[in-house]
């Protein structure tokens, strides 16, 4: 009897390593790409991650949508209309548009959408987007009832928006996930939930989602496009671990990573070559004051001489190495229809800018004897350490200052820097959430509650209203380029550099074009079957 | 045996009481909320996402509201996976870590005691150096130094196994996270196994056995094993605990979504919710499993009366 409990056991544990489902899902082609963290929703109105937008793309379309090399074309919209004032605009959706069970996409599903964008009991984060339709921000603040936002479907396939005032970037924010059609909740609150896995109208649909660990997509037949997709089956692998991902993608297991892990970049650029895929990126590293207490309230020199002080080719070069660009704006470069104003010492070489950081820093009262003495704070990071190290070094070698480090955890600092109680210079980061240059500056206006710094500039909140108030395009450049004009004067931050995104991409991936916006469609790639 | 385990569950219970308040206490205390982002939301969108997970109310509140969803078996929504419901992300994941943490247990024990086993047997031999030798490295090397070390050699380089979870569904994928938690615990088992296996093997019933002409294998089988194994068992509670602390290493090393990875995750989100059921699934856990220590101490030794 014991004989025959061990056979069983042993037969099991065999059966146990071969056995392996097979469902359909995977039939055909597979791609495998790398994600970085679990999204935390693929509602498209409460998703808010890179990751989940990056998902949602897959399994969304808005009005609008990108070709691979970052150029904006007609998605679920095949055409518009824009009123001369700028303030009303009627979209044509395609007639082939479908959801994945065959349904047409209708205007009243991007009314839903828009609606439950704003609505206060859905609390989106990205709400704010949208701020400029017609009785938004009433909506949003919980004065008037979703029902009164201004879009409306003229038909079955004609939908009218209309602003507030004129947007000239409005077309590019039809692109983001939250802006994504919806279909009509049935009153039961379960089946709310399981929206995520049961319907799309984008190229793909969502198949299974083990949570941290795999969503698997199959192409949406349905699609408008569907003829033009090339891959039957996406996998989106959660890897948290950037090491890991790299060893999955040597391994052979992934196509595309999400990431690149930043400790040997040098050995990894060396060994991929060309499947190493750096590109300039809509994100900003930079340090942040706490304008609102000692010691750089009111001591604009003191921060322009620690700015000075920088020496931000060395960061970029030898801290983190991966191809960052040296941050003399606040706007990054690349952004559309903008040309960044910089930084007045720029051209300047570094001991240049030394020498002047010493004599502003002694303007503002400080001294060998006198030395300012600073707390830096940054966020638990290989990366954030070496360069809050490197800044303290070049700190106290041109100006004596007395800098301490305090790591914290993410969120502590965070609620450090909202609280602003104790903080004076922190590490700050921030991504574009659309190309266009308000997404940056409209961080520093002072009611955004995003505005860290407590920077209030009255010259630079008028600027950035008047530009908002332009229907043309060319003078709401003006306004936006003096806007950080001013603001680069007054150093409520100190640039430091620009990120770049990073992926390694096996050489049988074809279509993945490099783009500011770092979006890449799984739509647009294919498998090289040769390979 | 029956009054024993039935104290013994009752007591459990102001235990996991006791647990459940101090880690509610805890998790509100750490700064920071799971709504925070570098971009803040606008004070109304705040007021209502806190509205609707009644994070406006005093802590007290909370907690009773916490306590009366619990009794009915409803550990709340997580803050962060705005789809799913803590139950739901707990019923996927604990499959998974109790799958990885049996199957190393057992491996474990088996390669454990053999170890220890032989090395007894071959006392101050070369192959008992040898084994003691290998069970001081796999309890000086640490899990998150060997697992990569593991995946970079037999998954990358000599492409035998999988480097990930995610990527196939067949079951070699268990092996290198497996082999990864159990390496600690073979080394301690064979340890605790071979001093103790000495000490029995030189006790006088052993002698008399060998005396009547018993074979080294019959020795071990009938007489020498079950004595020998009393300091094995009294470690299984703090080996579980280890593999269950271990396991959230090889959960991030590998991608693994199991119990340790979201509690890891949780913590850093501050998604309250699921860091409470998480503690309060792995109290019961080590509650349950310590009272099977305990039963199973008098399974193997007659001696051994519970009061």
């Amino acid at each position: 009897m014991k004989r025959i409990r061990c056979w069983l056991l042993a037969a099991a544990c065999l059966a146990l390593l071969g056995c392996g489902a097979s469902d359909g899902v995977d039939n055909g082609s597979v791609l495998h790409r790398g994600l970085a963290t679990d999204p935390e929703s693929l509602d498209p109105q409460l998703a808010r991650s890179m990751q989940a937008a990056n998902v949602l793309r897959d399994i969304g379309e808005g009005l609008l949508s990108y070709t691979p090399d970052g150029q904006l074309v007609p998605g679920s919209a095949e055409s518009w209309q824009i009123s001369a004032d700028g303030l009303v605009y009627t979209f044509n959706i395609r007639a082939a548009a479908r959801w994945s069970d065959g349904n047409p996409v209708t205007a009243e599903n991007f009314v839903i959408g828009l609606r439950r964008l704003v609505d206060p009991a859905i609390a989106a984060f990205y709400a704010s987007t949208v701020i400029d339709i017609v009785n938004a921000a009433a909506i949003i603040a919980g004065e008037a009832p979703a029902e009164t936002l201004g879009v409306a479907a003229l038909d079955t396939r004609t939908l009218q928006i209309s602003l507030s005032r004129p947007v000239p970037y409005f077309l590019r924010l039809l692109t983001h996930p939250s802006t994504f059609p919806a279909r009509p909740t049935p009153a039961n609150a379960e089946s709310d939930k399981r929206r995520r896995s049961l319907l799309s109208n984008g190229a793909y649909r969502l198949m299974s989602w083990e949570p941290g660990s795999l969503l698997r997509l199959r192409r949406n037949e349905y699609y408008w496009n569907d003829a033009a997709t090339a891959v039957d089956a996406v996998h989106h692998h959660v890897i948290t671990e950037e090491t890991a991902e790299l060893n999955r993608y040597r391994a052979g297991e992934l196509h595309t990573t999400g990431n690149v892990p930043p400790e040997n970049f040098a050995a990894v650029r060396k060994r991929y070559g060309d499947e190493l895929r750096v590109t300039q990126y809509l994100g900003i590293d930079y340090l942040g004051f706490n304008l609102s207490r000692p010691p750089f309230k009111d001591k604009p020199e003191l921060r322009q001489a620690l700015s000075m002080a920088i020496d931000r080719e060395i960061l970029v070069e030898k801290i983190t190495g991966r191809g960052e660009a040296p941050a003399y704006s606040w706007v990054p470069p690349g952004t559309s229809n903008y040309e960044p104003p910089h930084l007045s010492y720029a051209d300047l070489s570094q001991d240049e800018r030394n020498i002047i950081a010493q004599s502003l820093y002694e303007q503002a009262g400080f001294s060998a004897d006198n030395p300012a003495v600073i707390e830096l704070r940054y966020n638990t990071s290989a990366t954030q350490q070496r360069v809050a190290l490197a800044v303290q070094a070049m700190w106290s070698d041109v100006l004596g200052v007395d800098v301490t480090l305090i790591n914290e955890e993410f969120q502590v600092l965070l609620s450090n820097i909202r609280e602003a109680k104790i903080t004076e210079v922190f590490r700050g980061s921030w991504i574009g959430d659309y190309d266009d240059a308000t997404t940056f500056l409209k961080l520093l206006t002072g009611d955004n509650p995003s505005n860290v710094s407590g920077y209030k500039s009255e010259t630079f909140d008028s600027l950035m209203q008047r530009a908002a108030s332009q229907a043309d395009a060319g003078r709401r450049r003006l306004f936006l380029e003096e806007a950080e004009r001013v603001l680069l004067v007054d150093h409520p931050v100190i640039p430091l550099y620009f990120y770049v995104s990073k992926h390694l991409v096996r050489p049988e991936v074809k279509g993945w074009e490099d783009n500011v916006l770092d979006y890449h469609y799984s739509q647009h790639l294919s498998l090289d079957a040769a390979r | 045996m029956a009054q024993y385990t039935l104290r013994r569950l009752l007591g459990a219970i102001p235990t996991l009481l006791l647990v459940i308040v101090l880690a509610f206490l805890l998790v509100h205390a750490a700064p920071g909320g799971p709504f925070d982002a570098e971009r803040v939301l606008p004070p109304e969108i705040e007021a209502n996402i806190k509205a609707f997970y009644h994070l406006d109310e005093p802590l007290p509140q909370q907690f009773a509201r916490y306590l009366s969803n619990l009794v009915r078996g409803d550990l709340g929504p997580s803050y962060r996976y705005r789809d799913y419901t803590v139950s739901e992300l707990i019923a996927g994941a604990l499959p998974v870590s109790i799958l990885l943490g049996s199957l190393a247990m057992l491996l474990a024990v088996i390669v454990g005691i053999g170890a220890g086993t032989v090395a007894a047997l071959r006392q101050n031999s070369v192959v008992d150096r040898v084994v003691m030798a290998f069970a001081m490295v796999g309890i000086s090397i640490p899990v998150f130094v060997i697992a990569p070390l593991l995946v970079l050699l037999l998954a990358v380089k000599l492409n035998w196994l999988p480097a990930g979870w995610s990527g196939t569904t067949s079951g070699t994928r268990l092996l290198l996270p497996v082999i990864a938690l159990a390496l600690p615990q073979i080394a301690y088992i064979a340890r605790l196994t071979r001093a103790s296996m000495i000490d029995v093997l030189a006790s006088a019933y052993i002698r008399t056995a060998r005396a009547q002409g018993l074979g080294t294998f019959a020795i071990i089988r009938y007489h020498a094993l079950k004595p020998a194994m009393m300091p094995v068992i009294s470690y299984m509670g703090p080996a579980i605990a280890a593999v269950l602390t271990g396991s959230v290493v090889v959960e991030q090393i590998f991608g693994i979504p199991g119990v340790g990875q979201f509690f890891v995750g949780g913590a850093l989100n501050r998604d309250y919710t699921l860091v409470l059921g998480i503690v309060i699934v792995y109290a019961t856990m080590i509650v349950l499993m310590n009272l099977l220590v305990d039963i199973l101490y008098g399974v193997i030794d007659p001696r051994v009366r519970y009061q």
